[in-house]
């Protein structure tokens, strides 16, 4: 019964929350009554809710992916790089497969560290982050990252295919259709709950646990990726340093989504009502006008008090 | 005899932080174009904030958890203290105590959301984190403040313009903080906790008031390390810290403390995060060109983990590297 | 039909004995939707060593958590050296001198020997510990135990599983115990360890301190108990003097109904079938050296000797977990290269392993019980990458039918079932892969006497229909009970092997401290063991 109440708080929590902050923000500012502005902030919560995706199937696992930032930025870089220049080189159409492929490529270097030499992933993740970013500044020789984005990817990022629907949405859902067929249906999903229950059962169990390892994390590199050709394309550039401000905010939201930060338990629909409310929450703060430092604060506190609501750990008994 | 290589064994991780350490060092001398106790001191200064929060990182490392915050709480520091330490002596000392205290509050509220809260560490100094940096922001929206230069300066020289006043201050602290912590019931008790909670519990050790030592014992070596940062930047940068924590994490571990908690201690930490800063120095002056020196830093963080990969190559039985 | 003494009510004696140590009355415990104790009344003495006997899941463990302060009772009271007490924490139990030394060990693994023993009461003053003093009585409650070898700074995981419990035991004398609570403290202990345990314990007996003693060795309690107490399904049920009963009447009250024979009859030898395992020279480290044996279809062969002999090793060594395994291994006649348990997992080698410790190697606890069934055996439910709930869900009930597993709902955490209905769980997880040969290593550690004899008859069925398996446990009477043949390991090498007759006591003992007896007939060789 009480796993049962863990899962389901979250989403109770966060939908009441998000419909709070939603008539707070209204009241205050009508605008933020409007279709346009709901859209809008859907269209952002899709970039965030990419990202969200990767992080909670290594969260899942009972690790952490502290690249995010870099493996973003990178991506952004090398799709606007190939895409060059107005985002018209002829080349362009291999910008976001390119982006992607690296993304996977860093997941398997991840999963390398943490399945094959065992490295503590939070630390080992730490330090491809920081691998990434040299590598940036020594491609880009300190200067901004010339080129932009390709048509391709100002349409998904920005653009609306079927009515006012942003195309960000229509990604978002993809990749959550993904998450959900993995983690709900196949074997592959329930090896990432058992590992991230106890790993030595799983391995004993007959398991091969590294390969499930490795495949999180190019699936959590590969979102990483993405979110970061989805923000070049939106910023119809890409610049240094733009996936720092997101690391924080999404493990933030897969964590007050319902998932365990040491893994083993969480549902996808909580990451996704995470993902909405911390970008909901986030928008209205700005429209509030208050200085930036009011803003953290209630960031901060809005999480301490999520998580106090259904976030508490058992008592430790013999 | 016996007990001298069993404390050895022990301790292995530091020591080997401590071997790196003073290898890097004579590497740093012999390359650098105009060695002379200037540089001693700058390189001491250099790593100094972060030995400090490295040092506060390791308390709650040992029990098994994480301070996410203490970046933040540094900055937080870092910025009360530009607004407080500057004018005649005895408001400066209060102005010291103002700040300290400031650092404990923070650890202490961290440590009462993870003890009381019972929520994990790392989302809870994840959030808190932010929370700080907000107050940061609050008193200081853009870097700047008043610091008073001659405490400044007798912080940031050295003693007999030999050795550097860090050295001192890292010696006083192990001898005066760390080691009677070390050694007091709440201070095993951080080590018990860290290696099996359960075990701690059942044996009766003080789990809550062990777990909020080790956090408010974070704060408090980060203010230190806000103070420091004031006195040798002369000012106050509510976004200075966001460094400090992930690389305070790296030198934990480079100091040979398992992020697993129960074993290590704060003097590895303290090499570690020295580790880190002389490597970046040894870069400056090695001819690396300067763009490819971040890439240099991440590789050698790079392999130094993949290092510590080798014990692997003894491990005869795959469960023993399953915790 | 029942043999020896009749079991009259005048055997029990009145549990609120107005000169008891501690005593209880009505204590009530739920978990949840499970009741652990119910209704029940106990009492301990002075100068007793009293034994508790009872199923896993009858209530000891949680009658000892309420006596330790480690857990509340719902409801009843509590009377300690004359004054009624509320309930207790686990400070007031340490004051009253109640000290506990349970199953899961209550060491810190990364803190040394003397950190450990004196955890509690550490000699120092204003909050300050004073290390030599601790060192010095970590050394004589060391040398009380018999582990002078031990030194006091050494980290508890650098030792044996032995060592470790005779560590634990140092650092429950070093707390001056008035009630000495024993909850299965010996189950890793030579005999020659047990021995000196046991002297420990009868000298503190006559000094005064009243003990609790709960095993579920029978031998050990035949040896050390004064008196004993039964409990079944959370209720108290008899106390009565050593002596007063047989081992049989004793396992009729712990079980509560007739049961004739503990070990299903072994087969005769059938004409030899071509062995399923053979093991050639296996070498590992330094802890395996040249291990030859086989195992044909339908036979169960033990694996015995002092603990930590390679045993562990052997099964590991044919599950694929170790690196660098010397030698050859024949899996139904063809030479394999077994390198990770999904190897061994394959339907062409099908090997299956029990763990030694279901709670940390065999489970996922918070998982539903379904999933943990089904997790070796997932491919078989999967079509076009998606797994067939419905007949997960039907193949995972027929196995919760099979094996007689009491649950709630398969639904359910799996840490909510009881030690033996874990156990279950484990087994049924691997008969779920229709696996060949089985490695069993002290698969009825820990667990109830009921439990044990099913477990016992699906071994011996298995057998029947065709496995091979390879039982490791630490129990002489079981292996004596299952085993058509055993081979005994010391250092790493195997000693003796012993068939038929020569399975007793006395020759795996002997070969456990390769000590040569020669040849020599066993006396009754068809003697019950139960």
């Amino acid at each position: 019964m009480s796993l049962i109440q863990r899962i389901d708080r979250p989403l109770l929590f966060t939908g009441i929350l998000i419909l709070i902050i939603y008539f707070v923000g209204a009241s205050m500012f009508p605008q933020t009554l409007t279709d346009k502005y709901l859209l809008q902030q859907l269209q952002i919560a899709s970039y965030f809710g990419v990202l969200a995706a990767g992080a909670m199937m290594v969260i899942l696992l009972g690790h952490i992916d502290l690249s995010i930032p870099w493996t973003m930025s990178v991506a952004a870089i090398m799709s606007t790089a190939i895409a060059g220049p107005g985002g018209e080189n002829s080349i362009a159409a291999l910008s976001v497969p390119a982006a992607l492929l690296f993304g996977c490529v860093v997941g398997l270097v991840n999963g390398f560290g943490v399945a094959i030499l065992r490295v503590p992933s939070m630390i080992w993740t730490l330090g491809i982050n920081a691998v990434l970013l040299g590598l940036q500044v020594f491609y880009t020789g300190g200067f901004a990252p010339q080129g932009s984005a390709s048509g391709f990817m100002k349409a998904i990022a920005t653009g609306h295919l079927i009515g006012p629907i942003p195309n960000a949405l229509f990604v978002w859902l993809l990749i959550s259709v993904v998450m959900v067929f993995i983690l709900r249906r196949t074997p592959l999903g329930r090896y990432v709950y058992a590992i991230g229950n106890k790993e030595a059962a799983t391995y004993l169990s007959g398991m091969r646990t590294r390969g499930v390892i490795i495949a999180c994390f190019m699936w959590a590199g590969f979102c990483s990726a993405l979110g970061g050709v989805l923000l070049a394309g939106y910023a119809d550039q890409a610049y240094q340093a733009m996936g720092d401000p997101y690391l924080l905010p999404t493990i933030a939201a897969v964590v007050v989504g319902g998932t365990h930060i040491l893994g083993g338990t969480g549902k996808y629909s909580g990451t996704v009502m995470g993902v909405l409310l911390l970008t909901l929450l986030s928008s209205v703060l700005s429209v509030l006008q208050l200085a930036e430092g009011y803003k953290q604060i209630i960031y901060g506190c809005v999480i301490i008090a999520m998580l106090l609501s259904y976030g508490r750990a058992q008592k430790v008994t013999a | 005899m016996a007990d001298l290589v069993i404390r050895l064994r022990h301790n292995t991780g530091g020591l080997i932080a401590l071997i790196l350490f003073v290898v890097l060092l004579i590497v740093f001398i012999i390359i650098h174009p105009r060695f002379n106790m200037l540089a001693l001191e700058a390189t001491a200064n250099q790593g100094a904030a972060l030995a400090l929060v490295a040092m506060g990182q390791t308390l709650p490392v040992l029990t098994g958890g994480l301070d996410l915050s203490i970046g933040a709480v540094l900055a937080l520091s870092n910025s009360v203290g530009s607004e407080l330490l500057s004018g005649p002596p005895w408001q400066i000392a209060l102005g010291i105590v103002a700040v300290i205290a400031v650092g404990c509050v923070c650890g202490l509220i961290n440590g009462l959301i993870v003890v009381f809260g019972r929520i994990q560490p790392i989302i809870a100094t994840l959030a808190t984190g932010a929370v700080y940096t907000g107050l940061a922001l609050l008193i200081r929206p853009l870097p700047g403040g008043a610091v008073d230069e001659s405490v400044s300066e007798a912080l940031t020289y050295s003693v007999g313009g030999v050795i550097p006043t860090p050295v001192f201050i890292f010696i006083g602290l192990v001898l005066v903080v760390w080691l009677p912590l070390k050694n007091s019931i709440l201070g095993r008790g951080i080590y018990a906790v860290g290696s099996s909670e359960v075990a701690a519990y059942m044996s009766g050790v003080p789990i809550k008031g062990s777990r909020l030592l080790a956090y408010t014992g974070a704060g408090f070596f980060a203010s230190l390390g806000g103070l420091f940062l004031g006195f040798q930047t002369l000012s106050g940068d509510a976004n200075g810290g966001v460094t400090y924590t992930l690389n305070s994490i790296a030198a934990v571990v480079i100091g040979g403390t398992s992020l697993f908690g129960g074993t290590g201690g704060v003097v590895g930490s303290i090499f570690g995060a020295y580790v880190l800063r002389i490597i970046n120095s040894v870069l400056l002056f090695s001819g690396v060109p300067s763009l490819a020196q971040p890439l240099f830093q991440g590789a050698v963080l790079i392999f130094a983990l993949m290092a510590s990969a080798l014990r692997l190559i003894g491990i005869r039985n795959r469960l023993d590297v399953m915790s | 039909m029942p043999r020896g003494p009749a079991m009259t009510a005048t055997a029990e004696v009145n549990p609120a004995l107005p000169n008891a140590f501690l005593s209880m009355e009505g204590i009530t415990k739920r978990y949840g939707g499970v009741t652990a104790l119910d209704d029940v009344d106990f009492a301990c003495e002075r100068h007793s060593i009293h034994a508790i006997l009872g199923e896993n899941g009858a209530g000891k463990s949680t009658l000892i958590k309420i006596m330790s302060g480690v857990t509340r009772a719902d409801t009843g009271r509590m009377v300690l050296e004359g004054k009624e007490i509320e309930h207790l924490s686990p400070v007031d139990a340490t004051r009253a001198g109640i000290v506990c030394i349970f199953q899961e060990l209550s060491l810190m693994p990364d803190l040394s020997v003397a950190d450990n023993i004196s955890i509690t009461n550490p000699p120092g003053r204003r909050g300050l510990i004073n290390q030599r003093a601790q060192r010095r009585r970590a050394e004589e409650l060391l040398a009380r135990v018999g582990c002078e070898d031990v030194n006091p700074i050494s980290r508890v995981r650098d030792l044996a599983l032995s060592r470790r419990q005779l560590v634990e035991i140092a650092k429950a004398l070093g707390r001056d115990p008035k009630l000495l609570i024993l909850d299965e403290a010996t189950s890793a202990l030579t005999a020659a360890d047990v021995e000196k345990v046991f002297t420990i314990l009868r000298a503190l007996r006559d000094q005064g301190t009243a003990i609790l003693y709960i095993s579920h060795r029978m031998a050990e309690i035949e040896a050390i108990a004064d008196t004993c107490t039964v409990f079944r399904n959370s209720r108290y049920i008899q106390t009565f003097k050593q002596g007063e009963r047989t081992p049989e009447q004793i396992v009729q009250l712990m079980i509560g109904r007739e049961i004739s024979q503990i070990y299903p009859p072994k087969r005769p030898n059938r004409p030899s079938a071509e062995p399923t395992l053979v093991v050639e020279n296996l070498g590992w480290e330094d802890r395996l050296n040249g291990i030859s044996f086989s195992v044909a279809p339908g036979q169960i062969v033990g694996l015995g000797g002092l603990d930590g002999q390679g045993q562990r090793e052997v099964l590991l060594g044919l599950f694929g977990v170790l690196r660098g395994v010397k030698g050859k291994i024949k899996l139904y006649g063809r030479e394999v290269n077994v390198r990770s348990p999904a190897a061994a997992k394959l339907p062409r080698n099908a090997i299956a392993m029990i763990p030694e410790d279901r709670k940390t190697e065999g489970l996922m606890l918070p998982m539903s019980i379904r999933d943990n069934l089904s997790i070796a055996s997932l491919k078989r439910f999967v079509k076009a990458g998606m797994i067939n709930r419905s007949l997960e869900s039907t193949r995972v009930d027929a196995m919760i039918d099979a094996m007689r597993i009491k649950i709630g709902s398969p639904a359910d955490a799996v840490g909510t079932l009881s030690g033996g209905n874990q156990q279950k769980v484990v087994i049924g997880k691997w008969l779920m892969t229709e696996a060949k040969i089985l490695l069993l290593m002290d698969p009825t550690r820990g667990i109830d006497v009921g439990t044990k004899q099913e477990i016992y008859a699906l071994m011996r069925k298995l057998a029947d229909d065709g496995a091979a398996i390879l039982f490791y446990s630490t129990d002489y009477d079981e292996l004596i009970g299952m085993c058509d043949r055993i081979s005994i390991l010391y250092r790493g090498e195997i000693v003796r092997t012993l068939i038929g007759d020569d399975i007793t006591e006395q020759n795996i003992v002997a070969a456990s401290l390769n000590v040569d007896l020669g040849v020599r007939p066993a006396a009754n060789a068809g003697a019950s063991h139960g």
